[in-house]
C-alpha cells in the first residue's frame, strides 16, 4: 500500500500495517492483533517506556527497542517473536521475578494478573535465583485502596494516573534505584479524592487492591456483564461482575465518548442497593382489603377490568432508573389509559466532581441514569433535590394512579387511597404501597436488558447481569402487554421489539435500532450539549 | 598547596595552573591573558566559533566523545525559544577527579569556556550543575563567578559587546544518574534525576522543554583556549581522529597517582611505568581499567599494546571514557573489586528501567554469595545471562556499565571466580 504524507506502511510479524503518522509500534501492533507485553504504557495515560517489557526487534536496529514509544517508520519491519525479542522480554521478566512473592492463592489479582499471564507466556520456565527476596510489606493507602509493595512491579502507572488524570498528585515513588517504592505523602493518603479506585484497576499486578473487594471473590468465578452505571447521568460504561447472584464489584468499560477508561469511587462502590434482598416476588391484587398473590395472567386480566372501569385522568410516577424502554410502554399505558399527567422524582447532588484529565468526564449532580429519557418521553421533574416531596397530586388523585419505580419512601400509607385504580410498578414495597390494588413484581437495570438516555442524549445498552426474583418480569413487557392487551395489538417481545415501539412513538429515538447502538451507544439529540448539565 | 606530581612528559595547557592558588583570583587571570578568548569569540560572530571547536576536533570528555563542535551545530541557529548551556560538573564516576581540579584550581577558565559555548549556541542562560558534595570547588566556583560578574564578564552587556549571558551554579544532591545529562535537566527542574526517554533530544527538547546543550567541564575548559590559538593549533597533539590533550586521572596501584594532561593517543604502560612511576612497591600488573569504573577491564597483556586514545583504547576492547585510570597490581582481588564496582552501580541505580533496578541488585547478590564461599559454577552463566539483559535494554546506560565490568572479568580472570566458587578464598590469599 502507498503513503500518504499522513500514514506509514510497515511490517509486523510478516503482516502489512498501515497506520497513521506517530503512531507507535505498540499500538500499530495492536491494530493487526499483535498484543506486545507491557506494564507501565497505559493509553489513557503518559508513556515512561521503563517497565522495559514491551521490547521487540526492529530490522537494522542492533539492540530490542521499547515499542510503546517507538514510533512507526515506514518500511519498518518489526519481529515481536524473533530470538532477540523473546530473549530481551524473557530477561525482563526474571528480573520481575526476583522479588516477586507469588502468593497468588491469596492474591486478589490471581486470575486477572498480567504478571501470571506474561510469565506463562513468555517467562523461563524456572528461577534461578537463589537469594533472599526483597520486603516491603503492606501499607494503606486511605480510601478504598491497599498496597502490597512486595507484588508491585513498579510501572508507575497509579502515580501517573493521580498526576495526570485525577490532578491530584497523592502517590510517588520514595527511594531509589531496588529500594524504590510507591509511597503516600505523609498522612496524605487517598482519602478525600474521587476517582482514586482507577488505580487499583490500572495496577497490572495485585499491588494495589481494593479494601471493598478484598477476598470476596476469585477472579475466574465472577461472570461479567457489559452495563451502564445507573448512579448518576454521566452514563458511564461499566461491567458488573457477578457471582452468586449477586453483584461482587464494578469496573469501567472502555469508551472514548463517555468515560475513557475511567468511573468515578461514588459509581463503583454504589451497587449493594442492586442487591438488595427484600424484594416483591409475585403479582399482588387487593380484593376487598385482602393483598392476594397472582399468577401474571390473572392479575393482567384482573388489571384490564378494573382499568375499564377507571376513566378517569391518570396520573403516573415514573422513576429516572427506569429504562428507556420501560418509560415508552409506560408512556403508551397512560395514552391508552385516557392521557394524563407523568411525573418524576431525582436526588441532585450539591456539585459536580469533574475529572480533571478527561474533560466531559464527571460524576454529575444528577443521580439517577435515565432522567433524561424521561423528559424524552414527556415526564416532568417534580419534588426537591433530596428526591422528595412533590406527590401532593398524585397522592390524592382520585383517577387513576400508576407507580412505576419510584419507592415512595417519602409517602405514607394514604397513599392512592382515594384512586380509582392505583397500580405499583415496582422491586420493593413500602407503606405507600398498602392502598395499590395492584403491586406488581418488576425488575431493576441489572436484571433486564434496555437503554438509558444520559445528559448529553446519548442512547446506550445495558444487558441483564443477574436473575430476577420470583416472578418479577421487565416493567416494558408487564406494561407492554397491558397496552397490547386493550388495543388487540401484538406486544413486544423483547427489549428490542419494545424499543422499537418507543422509536416508533418518540421522535427523538426514531431511526435507532438496538443492532445499531451496539456496546457504545449512539447520541439521540445532536442538539444537546455534551459537557454540562 | 603545591600539586603533588608532575611529569615532564606532560602537556599542561587546562592543567597549567594547578598548585597555584593565586591563579584562581580574576585579577591573576586576567593578567595571564584570561577572557581574552571571549573577546574573540564576540568578535567572530557563533557560527565561526562553532566552525572553529569543529576544526580543532575536540571530543566531548564526559565519557562519551562526541565531537563538540557538532553537537552546538545541532542547536537551531535562529533560537525561536530560550536556549540553554549545561555544564556538567557532577563528576561521580569512580575513578575521576579532573574536573574537580579544574574547578579548584582554575574556576575562571572554566567561566570563560561556559560563556564561549553558550554565546556560540545562542543561550543567554547557563546552568553549572555542580556535584553536592563539591564542598569546597563549589565555594571556590561561587566566588570566581562572583568575582566575573563584578568585573564585567557575565551578566547584562558582557564587554560592551551587547551579549547578555547569565551563569547559574546548581548543586546536586548527590546522585551519580544525575551526570547522565537528561537526569541532569529533571534534576536541574527540581524532578527525580531520572534520565529521560531519548528522542527527543536534548538540542530539541531539553531543560525546561527548551533547546539545551550539555557539556563535560573538561570540554568547556579547552573552549578558551581552542578560540585563542585556532583549531589547527591544538590538532598539533592528539591523534587526527582523537586530537588535543586530556586529563588523566590515574589511581589505584601506582607509585605517584594523579591527574596528568597528556596528548591523546599516549601509551598506557608509559602512562603507568614513566609518568606514574611504575606499579607501587614493585609489583606486577594484573589489570586495569581504562575510563572509570562504567567500561570492561583489561588485562596487563592488553595494556601493553593500547593507546590512550577514544580508538585505541576501543581497539584494546575496552572504552576511554573518562580516561580514569585504574591500575590493580597482582595482590588485587578481581572479584572483591567487580562486586565492589557492581555494588556501587546498585546503589546508585535510579530505579526506572526493571533491568537496571532489578539486576543489579540481583548481581550484587550474587556476586556476594561468591564471595563468601557459597557460590556455584552455574552462577557465572546466570551473571553473564543477566549481563546481557541489561545491556542496550533500558533508558539510559547505567545498567551497561554495571554489566560491563561483569563480563569482562569473568571472560578475562574466571580463575579468580572458580577459585571462590571451588576453594572458598581468592587467587591472591596468601
Amino acid at each position: 500500500m502507498a503513503d500518504t504524507p499522513a500514514t506509514v506502511t510497515l511490517t509486523i510479524d510478516g503482516k502489512e500495517v498501515t497506520v497513521p503518522k506517530g503512531t507507535t509500534i505498540l499500538q500499530a501492533a495492536k491494530s493487526v492483533g499483535v498484543d506486545i507485553p507491557h506494564y507501565c504504557y497505559h493509553p489513557g495515560l503518559s508513556s515512561p517506556a521503563m517497565c522495559r517489557l514491551c521490547l521487540v526487534e526492529v530490522e537494522g536496529v542492533p539492540k530490542p527497542l521499547p515499542s510503546c514509544v517507538t514510533q512507526v517508520a515506514p518500511g519498518q519491519v518489526v519481529k515481536t517473536q524473533s530470538p532477540m525479542a523473546l530473549d530481551a522480554r524473557q530477561g525482563v521478566l526474571e528480573f520481575y521475578a526476583l522479588n516477586h512473592p507469588l502468593d497468588c492463592p491469596i492474591c486478589d489479582m490471581s486470575g486477572e494478573c498480567f504478571f501470571q499471564d506474561y510469565i506463562h507466556a513468555e517467562g523461563r520456565e524456572h528461577g534461578r535465583s537463589v537469594e533472599p527476596k526483597r520486603v516491603f510489606g503492606r501499607d494503606d493507602f486511605g480510601g478504598d485502596v491497599l498496597f502490597y509493595g512486595d507484588r508491585c512491579v513498579m510501572c508507575t502507572r497509579c502515580v501517573r494516573f493521580m498526576n495526570e488524570i485525577e490532578q491530584d498528585p497523592r502517590l510517588t515513588v520514595v527511594q531509589r534505584g531496588n529500594r524504590s517504592i510507591i509511597d503516600t505523602f505523609f498522612d496524605y493518603g487517598l482519602e478525600g479524592t474521587h476517582w482514586h479506585g482507577n488505580i487499583v484497576d490500572l495496577c497490572p499486578v495485585g499491588a494495589l487492591v481494593s479494601k471493598d473487594f478484598l477476598y470476596k471473590a476469585r477472579a475466574w468465578d465472577l461472570k461479567h456483564t457489559p452495563s451502564i452505571c445507573p448512579n448518576c447521568s454521566q452514563g458511564c460504561n461499566i461491567e458488573l461482575h457477578t457471582r452468586d447472584n449477586l453483584v461482587q464489584r464494578v469496573k469501567p468499560r472502555e469508551n472514548l465518548e463517555v468515560n475513557g477508561w475511567w468511573i468515578c469511587d461514588y459509581g463503583r462502590l454504589n451497587y449493594e442497593w442492586i442487591n438488595h434482598g427484600d424484594r416483591l416476588e409475585a403479582p399482588l391484587v387487593r380484593e376487598g382489603g385482602a393483598a392476594k398473590a397472582m399468577g401474571w395472567k390473572e392479575a393482567l386480566r384482573a388489571f384490564l377490568e378494573r382499568a375499564a372501569e377507571s376513566g378517569k385522568p391518570v396520573k403516573a410516577v415514573a422513576s429516572p432508573f427506569a429504562s428507556n424502554e420501560d418509560l415508552g410502554a409506560l408512556a403508551a399505558l397512560v395514552e391508552e389509559l385516557g392521557g394524563g399527567e407523568i411525573v418524576y422524582r431525582s436526588t441532585m447532588a450539591d456539585e459536580e466532581i469533574p475529572l480533571k484529565g478527561y474533560p466531559g468526564l464527571a460524576r454529575r449532580k444528577e443521580l439517577a441514569p435515565n432522567s433524561k429519557g424521561a423528559e424524552l418521553v414527556g415526564a416532568h421533574r417534580v419534588g426537591g433535590n433530596d428526591g422528595s416531596g412533590g406527590l401532593e397530586a398524585v397522592a390524592s388523585h382520585d383517577g387513576i394512579v400508576l407507580v412505576l419505580g419510584d419507592v415512595l419512601a417519602d409517602q405514607q400509607g394514604d397513599f392512592g387511597s382515594k384512586a380509582s385504580l392505583y397500580a405499583y410498578f415496582g422491586v420493593r414495597a413500602s407503606p405507600a404501597t398498602q392502598a395499590a390494588h395492584f403491586v406488581l413484581p418488576v425488575t431493576t437495570f441489572a436484571e433486564q436488558e434496555g437503554t438509558f438516555t444520559n445528559f448529553g442524549g446519548r442512547v446506550q445498552r445495558f444487558w441483564p447481569a443477574l436473575e430476577p426474583p420470583g416472578a418479577a418480569r421487565p416493567a416494558w413487557l408487564v406494561l407492554g402487554a397491558m397496552v397490547a392487551e386493550r388495543r388487540g395489538s401484538t406486544p413486544a417481545r423483547s427489549a428490542a421489539e419494545s424499543f422499537q415501539l418507543l422509536a416508533e412513538r418518540v421522535p427523538a429515538f426514531a431511526g435507532l435500532t438496538y443492532d445499531e447502538l451496539g456496546t457504545r451507544g449512539a447520541v439521540v439529540l445532536e442538539t444537546v450539549p455534551l459537557s454540562g448539565d | 598547596m603545591a600539586y603533588p606530581y608532575v611529569s615532564d612528559r606532560e602537556v599542561r595547557i587546562l592543567s597549567k595552573n594547578f598548585g597555584d592558588p593565586t591563579a584562581r583570583r580574576v585579577d591573576e587571570y586576567v593578567q595571564r591573558g584570561g577572557y581574552q578568548a571571549l573577546r574573540k569569540a564576540f568578535e567572530m560572530g557563533p557560527a565561526a566559533v562553532i566552525d572553529e571547536v569543529k576544526a580543532s576536533g575536540l571530543r566531548g570528555r564526559g565519557g562519551a566523545g562526541f565531537p563538540a563542535g557538532v553537537k552546538w551545530s545541532f542547536m537551531p541557529k535562529e533560537p525561536t525559544k530560550p536556549h540553554y548551556l549545561l555544564c556538567n560538573a557532577d563528576e561521580s564516576e569512580p575513578g575521576t577527579f579532573k574536573d574537580r581540579e579544574l574547578i579548584r584550581w582554575d574556576p575562571h577558565q572554566l567561566i570563560e569556556g561556559v560563556l564561549i559555548a553558550a554565546y556560540a549556541i545562542r543561550a543567554k542562560h547557563a546552568y553549572i550543575y555542580i556535584r553536592g558534595e563539591f564542598f569546597e570547588p563549589s565555594q571556590v566556583l561561587a566566588k570566581a563567578l562572583e568575582d566575573a560578574y563584578a568585573k564585567g564578564f557575565v551578566g547584562k552587556d558582557i564587554l560592551g559587546s551587547g551579549n547578555d549571558i547569565d551563569i547559574t551554579i546548581h548543586p546536586g544532591g548527590g546522585a551519580y544518574i544525575c551526570g547522565e545529562e537528561t537526569a541532569l535537566m529533571n534534576s536541574l527542574e527540581g524532578r527525580r534525576g531520572q534520565p529521560r526517554v531519548k528522542p527527543p533530544f536534548p538540542a530539541a527538547v531539553g531543560v525546561f522543554g527548551m533547546p539545551s546543550t550539555v557539556n563535560n567541564v573538561e570540554t568547556l575548559s579547552a573552549v578558551p583556549h581552542i578560540v585563542n590559538h585556532g583549531g589547527e593549533w591544538y590538532r598539533q597533539w592528539g591523534t587526527e581522529k582523537s586530537p588535543g590533550t586530556k586529563l588523566f586521572c590515574v589511581s589505584g596501584h601506582v607509585a605517584k597517582p594523579g591527574n596528568y594532561e597528556l596528548p591523546l593517543g599516549f601509551p598506557l604502560m608509559d602512562l603507568i611505568d614513566d609518568v606514574c612511576g611504575g606499579v607501587r612497591d614493585g609489583k606486577a600488573l594484573k589489570a586495569v581499567i581504562p575510563g572509570g569504573s562504567s567500561v570492561p577491564i583489561l588485562t596487563a597483556a592488553e595494556c601493553a599494546t593500547c593507546a590512550m586514545d577514544y580508538e585505541g583504547v576501543a581497539a584494546a576492547g575496552s572504552m576511554l571514557g573518562c580516561a580514569s585510570v585504574i591500575v590493580m597490581d597482582e595482590t588485587t582481588d578481581i572479584v572483591s573489586q567487580v562486586r565492589r564496582m557492581v555494588q556501587f552501580y546498585e546503589h546508585e541505580s535510579c530505579g526506572q528501567c526493571t533491568p537496571c533496578r532489578e539486576g543489579t541488585a540481583w548481581m550484587t547478590k550474587v556476586l556476594k554469595r561468591i564471595e563468601d564461599g557459597h557460590g556455584r559454577e552455574e552462577d557465572l552463566q546466570t551473571l553473564l545471562d543477566m549481563s546481557r539483559h541489561m545491556t542496550g535494554t533500558t533508558i539510559c546506560v547505567l545498567s551497561d556499565s554495571a554489566a560491563a565490568p561483569v563480563v569482562s572479568s569473568i571472560n578475562k580472570f574466571r580463575d579468580e571466580y572458580l577459585a571462590y566458587i571451588r576453594r572458598g578464598e581468592s587467587v591472591g590469599a596468601a
